[in-house]
């Protein structure tokens, strides 16, 4: 394998992904990223010059809906989900000091 | 001598459109109502949900892009940028890093120091994010994702300001670009329209940038003004001392004036942007920028020469009306109404901006009808009620757009025209006033002026001030 996954990485993705790894998950992700790497630099050895960049994978372009109301109050399924609810908002851990 | 520093800023706006429905989804954008009811399982961000993009965002996105000199990207594409926050359901917002709907524009603003341009940088759509609501008393906050899915265009200046006042020009330049679009009210209070600061100082005569920070949280052209004259002085203390000024995110508190610094959303400048697999490409032909132009509404500078050409009224008269789209509607309807732009004018220039400041009012504030203005005009016009009654009239007809005809009549306001009625009232108060007569027979020409003010007073203010000039003269020489 030539990509090598550094600890502090491995840390920091978890961070950013809000997951916390065991010793044991993270040896395992990092053996993971280091294949995805691998497999990304063969793909790299293909001569994709002169060739746009794709952003997607059908040949589709301008699906648009119209600027109609479709949607009426959905309150009590969109709540339906909450862990926790007060005045038919999401109740969450308080986010500023 | 104290180092000369020169202040160097850059601006985020953020817009919401005027669309009927989010960008996403057919959920409404109506403001204020009750919390979590215009939801749905796509601006939540329940697995599995699809978004559909709205036609009328991006109709509006390239407008704006227009009307301020941009290049449209003709193959645009949405991405997702991801981070963990309440306000964000589906822990990435959909947004354009890579190929935004508009690059390299410009609009020109005026200062007291003369003209200027301020380059955009870009400008690329996006969609809002819920809103939060902090407990003072608990240690909770509350999520509401009515706004969740609101369509943004955000407009990314280049540092090209140097002050507030060009700050503040900048800003009321694209307001009321967007505002005759129809693309958004712009309201900073609501808002609908919001500009996070990115500023930094440097030494006068220097080419080189110094570190900025960027400041959230504004939300009126004073706290703006207030909170760049702040973070300057802030940034500048730090040089003397010989500090460094650290590259952050700063939240303004207006009431405190003063500004600290936001809890890093843990290393989260990192947003592993990537293609948006759940939208397909926008293609913009030729064709369709041509039609977004050939419906492009009139803006001011086509406004002010119709108004020369149209309406008999000053080029200043017609310079502050159209600074607002919602005045200069208000003007045309109510000049077409009662056929006296002048008049119009002035009512709009003098008593509605007096009420407004009074009550600390935009034009978009306003909810009286131009058919009652021009009613007012027309009962003024023809001596129903004189200028001092008209003027209380009008302070009705702002704040509850009253019918004037009917509350004059109602109210008992209309003008006595009745010259017998008039006569009796002035031989009564010459009669209680015989000092200011005889000097008035004697020569003296300002007694006449209490002898008018105490029949109008009699009459209520119900009188015309010429009329009972006149009669007074003539009733005095006989």
């Amino acid at each position: 394998m030539a990509n090598k996954i550094s600890d502090e990485t491995i840390e920091y993705v978890g961070i950013l992904a809000k997951l916390e790894l065991t010793d044991e998950e993270k040896e395992a992700a990092k053996s993971d990223m280091e294949k995805m790497l691998d497999y990304i630099d063969t793909l790299n050895e293909l001569d994709t010059s002169g060739i746009e960049p794709m952003s997607h994978v059908f040949p589709v372009n301008n699906v648009f809906r119209e600027d109609v109301v479709t949607n009426g109050d959905n309150r009590e399924d969109t709540l339906a989900n909450a862990p926790l609810c007060k005045e038919d908002s999401f109740e969450v851990p308080r986010t500023i000091g | 001598m104290a180092k000369q520093y020169e202040t160097v800023i850059g601006l985020e706006v953020h817009i919401e459109l005027a669309t009927k429905t989010k960008i996403f989804c057919g959920c409404s954008t109506e403001f204020g109502g009750a919390p979590n009811t215009h939801t749905c399982p796509v601006c939540t961000g329940m697995p599995g949900a699809l978004p559909v993009l709205n036609r009328q965002v991006v109709e509006y996105a390239m407008a704006i892009g227009l009307a301020t000199n941009c290049r449209i990207t003709q193959v645009c594409k949405f991405d997702r940028k991801n981070y963990f926050y309440p306000d964000n359901p589906q822990n990435y917002q959909i947004s354009q890093l890579y190929l935004p709907i508009a690059r390299d524009g410009w609009v020109e603003i005026e200062t007291g120091a003369g003209r200027k341009k301020v380059r955009i940088h870009e400008m690329h759509m996006e969609e809002d994010a819920g809103k939060l609501v902090h407990d003072e008393w608990d240690d909770t906050s509350l999520v509401d994702y009515n706004r969740s899915g609101v369509p943004l265009v955000e407009i990314v200046s280049e540092p090209d300001m140097r002050s507030a006042e060009e700050v503040i020009a900048y800003l009321e330049k694209l307001r009321m670009i967007v505002q005759y679009l129809g693309a958004s009210d712009c309201k900073l209070q609501e808002g609908s329209m919001r500009a996070d600061v990115n500023l930094s100082v440097r030494e006068a005569g220097s080419g080189k940038l110094g570190t900025r920070t960027e400041m959230k949280n504004l939300n009126s052209f004073k706290a703006i003004a207030r909170a760049i004259e702040g973070e300057r002085e802030r940034q500048i203390e730090l040089l003397e001392a010989g500090k460094e000024v650290v590259q952050e995110t700063r939240r303004w508190d207006d009431n405190k004036e003063h500004s600290y610094a936001m809890r890093s959303k843990e290393d989260a400048q990192d947003y592993r942007y990537f293609p948006e697999p759940d939208l397909v490409p926008i293609v913009i032909s030729d064709e369709w920028i041509a039609e977004v132009k050939a419906r492009q509404p009139e803006l001011r500078t086509e406004k002010l020469e119709r108004y020369k050409r149209e309406f008999d009224i000053p080029r200043y008269d017609a310079e502050i009306i159209t600074e607002s789209k919602r005045m200069a509607d208000i003007f045309e309807e109510t000049a077409a109404l009662c056929g006296k732009p002048k008049k119009a004018a002035n009512w709009l220039m003098v008593e509605t901006m007096r009420l407004m400041k009074e009550h600390d009012m935009e034009p978009e504030d306003l909810t009286f009808s131009p058919a009652n203005l021009a009613k007012l005009i027309e009962l003024a016009d023809a001596g129903t009620v004189n200028s001092s009654v008209a003027k209380k009239v009008f302070e009705k007809i702002f704040t509850d757009d009253v019918e004037p005809e009917a509350y004059v009549k109602e109210q008992g306001l209309g003008m006595v025209n009745d010259e017998d009625a008039l006569r009796g009232v002035i031989e009564k108060v010459l009669a209680d006033n015989p000092k200011a007569v005889e000097d008035y027979r004697g020569g003296k020409e300002k007694a006449m002026g209490a002898l008018v003010g105490q029949t109008m007073r009699a009459m209520k203010g119900k009188a015309d001030p010429g009329m009972v000039n006149a009669m007074l003269k003539k009733m005095l020489q006989d």
